[in-house]
């Protein structure tokens, strides 16, 4: 990490390392909740505050924590955020915690959440760590939005709710796509997604570390 | 510095500290926020249950608009009301499992794939309690991937639907799920449960491709077995095996009457 700089730890994760197109971390929550925009918002404004906070904490006291133990003490920290935030959407946002349903606290197993307070807020300071945390809950949630943004428009025919394009189902013109509203789908678009960040930004494209032998092509039987 | 961290005394008070504060964050966020959360469970039920009987419109006063629906705990064994439970704090879950309330279905008669029922409902009356404009009955069924729990609305004769509604499904999205859409659901108004006045068995049902007739509905394109759930439920919940007997009182025109003298009526009538 090159760039340990306020602007930089925040800016970064969002096109340069975003943490599902380049790290391919949290893959199967963005699948899970991208149905829709609302929720996708929902869940991503869940996941900074989650991760952010629990960078923070992490980081305050990284000084005190054993390191035999550090993985359960960061775990125990997510938890409880997590805990927190699935309550206080169930006391305030009710509709949206009942679509989230159990997402919510599936959190607790983003690989994001855990993968910065081990690989950043233990090296780094309290208030780096949280921006660090709200960077990286940006990349995961712009990824979330544009997946959510293309699955709403055409598996539904609407965006955040209101009607773009009318579906067949209301009277309208529009033969909505089934296979969006479906979990695979997210794969495709968070595949095609991430083909268009490495075309941009060629940097990003991995070293080919399986090569195909040449015995192992075909040849015609003798 | 990291030699001392990892001395036993140290993992055991960083440990024991973190768990002490993480613990007294978590149960304060339950406890202070389980009211509203409570409330709002309670908004929920009470929503649903004003959408199946078409009195709900969005920025109503779901509060105000409950007080005109009266519930009341029916025992579906003889279609009476009884004061045996409270109707605020009736728990069917719990009344299903107690061999004193609740009975085990097998085989062919459970067709709604409930394994076990309670003999005991709670349905709401809209208007006067004695003579409703509607009666909201709970229904519940295997759908295609798992349990359906909703509301049914008939009219005060026992016989005409005024509305079905689910509030918790796992369906297909775009496919089963489109058991809520609203253009769907607007087709049961009016349609009739039973054939004639003799029979008990419902006729209602879900039927394949488009529907026609006052007993059907057109069929969800795509979603056979969610239409079959929906039928299957239907044919358990308004059959003798469930609310049948209770809404026989409203279609024969004799009101259910309380639990005591209930009794004794029912025993006549089986005797």
């Amino acid at each position: 990490m090159s760039t340990v700089t306020p602007k930089g730890v925040v800016l970064t994760p969002i096109f340069k390392n975003n943490p599902i197109a380049l790290q391919i971390l949290g893959i199967c929550s963005a699948l899970a909740v991208t149905t829709s925009m609302s929720v996708s918002l929902v869940m991503t404004m869940a996941v900074i505050f989650v991760t952010a906070f629990s960078n923070l904490f992490v980081s305050l006291i990284r000084h005190h924590i054993p390191s035999a133990i550090r993985i359960i003490v960061q775990m125990t920290i997510i938890a409880s955020l997590v805990i927190v935030v699935d309550q206080v959407l169930k006391a305030f946002a009710y509709e949206m915690s009942k679509q989230l349903s159990v997402f919510v606290g599936l959190i607790i197993t983003n690989c994001i959440v855990m993968g910065r307070a081990e690989g950043f807020a233990m090296q780094n300071t309290p208030g780096l760590s949280f921006l660090d945390g709200i960077g990286n809950g940006l990349g995961y949630g712009m990824v979330l939005m544009f997946v959510g943004f293309v699955r709403e428009l055409f598996g539904s025919g609407s965006v955040f709710g209101f009607t773009i394009l009318q579906t067949v189902q209301d009277g309208g013109w529009y033969v909505p796509n089934g296979l969006l509203l479906l979990p695979p789908s997210a794969f495709f678009i968070i595949g095609l997604l991430i083909w268009v960040i490495r075309e941009t930004h060629p940097e990003q494209v991995e070293e080919n570390e399986f090569k195909m032998k040449h015995n192992t092509e075909p040849k015609e039987a003798v | 510095m990291a030699q001392s961290n990892n001395s036993i005394k140290k993992v055991l008070t960083v440990a024991f500290a973190l768990c002490i504060v993480c613990s007294v964050i978590v149960s304060t966020a339950a406890v202070a926020l389980r009211p509203m959360q409570q409330l709002n469970e309670e908004l929920d039920r009470k929503t649903n249950i004003l959408r199946v009987a078409n009195l709900y419109e969005a920025g109503i006063d779901v509060e105000t608009a409950f007080g005109e629906i009266t519930p009341r705990v029916v025992d579906m064994r003889s279609g009476e009301y009884t004061d045996q439970f409270d109707p605020e704090t009736f728990d069917h879950f719990q009344a299903s499992r107690d061999p004193a309330t609740g009975r085990t279905l097998s085989g062919e008669r459970d067709i709604a794939g409930l394994s076990r029922v309670e003999n005991f409902a709670t349905v709401y009356l809209v208007g006067d309690p004695e003579d409703p404009e509607q009666i909201i009955v709970p229904i519940r069924g295997q759908g295609l991937w798992g349990l359906m729990r909703g509301y049914m609305s008939v009219e005060g004769d026992g016989n005409t639907i005024v509305g079905i509604t689910y509030y918790e499904h796992s369906e297909t999205p775009g496919l089963g799920a489109e058991v809520n859409n609203p253009r769907w659901q607007a087709q049961w108004q009016g349609k009739e449960i039973y054939a004639d006045e003799e029979s008990v068995q419902p006729a209602i049902r879900v039927a394949r491709g488009s529907g026609s007739g006052e007993h059907q509905v057109d069929g969800l394109s795509g979603a056979t077995l969610t239409s079959n759930g929906v039928t299957n439920m239907l044919q358990f919940w308004l059959s003798p095996e469930g609310f049948g007997e209770y809404l026989a009182r409203f279609r024969s025109g004799i009101e259910p009457e309380d639990a005591q003298e209930a009794d004794v009526e029912f025993e006549a009538e089986g005797a």
